[in-house]
């Protein structure tokens, strides 16, 4: 039994695959946000990963900046934020808890291993607050 | 000389949640001394060893410092800065 929940459409759900299928072998990454303080994503936005990496990801600086005044002028935050992993399972690497930054947003974790059958496909959600991982309950539904 | 300061929402524990501070500072490095004197801790969480931490972007009127002056770029009157933590990670 896991403690918290993310609940998502099929339509982002599907949105958030396809962006870590096209992007293998590197790590593909990007946010879904939603109306401040309802944790609920709504708006699916596809980041650049400015490492162009198959082990690393980091959204482009100036693409940040964008982003977060995007949300801003739209009282949206960050409610998801997620990336791939291409070799290895979907759970948060040292380094993804060393660089999670926000407490309130659902890290989501795909794993596109099967796709040179080094594992299997996994979709995952955690928390990470203060460098403590806490898995949740992935409830995929058709609309909210 | 006042210049505005745009919190990030994890380092808003050190300005009483507000999302903007004002501050002084003739470079990057005074400005980030001087909200110490009011926000205590919120230095350390942008400065490392003198220089800005890897996994902080700080933008003077939305240009990314580091192809500024870094930490030493020059402020002036009514310019704004804003803090904002890479978004990164990855499996290595």
């Amino acid at each position: 039994m896991l403690a918290g929940m993310l609940t998502i459409t099929q339509a982002l759900y599907d949105q958030i695959v396809a962006h870590a299928r096209e992007d293998h072998p590197d790590e593909a990454c990007g946010v879904v946000a939603g109306p401040v303080g309802e944790g609920r994503p709504e708006r699916f936005i596809p980041m650049l990963n400015a490492a162009r990496s198959p082990t690393f990801y980091e959204f482009d600086s100036q693409d940040l900046l964008k982003l977060y005044r995007e949300m801003d002028d739209r009282d949206e935050e960050p409610v998801i934020i997620y990336h791939s992993h291409t070799a290895t399972e979907a759970y948060p690497s040292r380094t993804d808890i060393s660089y999670a930054n926000e407490p309130g947003a659902h890290y989501v974790l795909v794993s596109t291993a099967d796709t040179d059958g080094a594992g299997d496909f996994q979709f995952r959600s955690f928390r990470i607050v203060e460098g403590e991982v806490t898995e949740e309950e992935v409830k995929v539904v058709d609309a909210y | 000389m006042a210049i505005e300061v745009r919190i990030p929402t994890i380092l808003r524990q050190y300005t009483d949640g507000q999302k903007a501070v004002e501050g002084t500072g003739d470079t990057l490095a005074e400005l980030f001394a001087d909200l110490e004197t009011r926000h205590a801790g919120i230095q350390a969480r942008i400065v490392d060893g003198g220089q800005l931490r890897r996994f902080v972007n700080v933008y003077l009127n939305d240009e990314d410092v580091r192809f500024l002056d870094g930490i030493d770029t020059k402020l002036a009157d009514g310019d704004n800065v804003t803090i904002l933590p890479a978004v990164a990670g990855g499996m290595a």
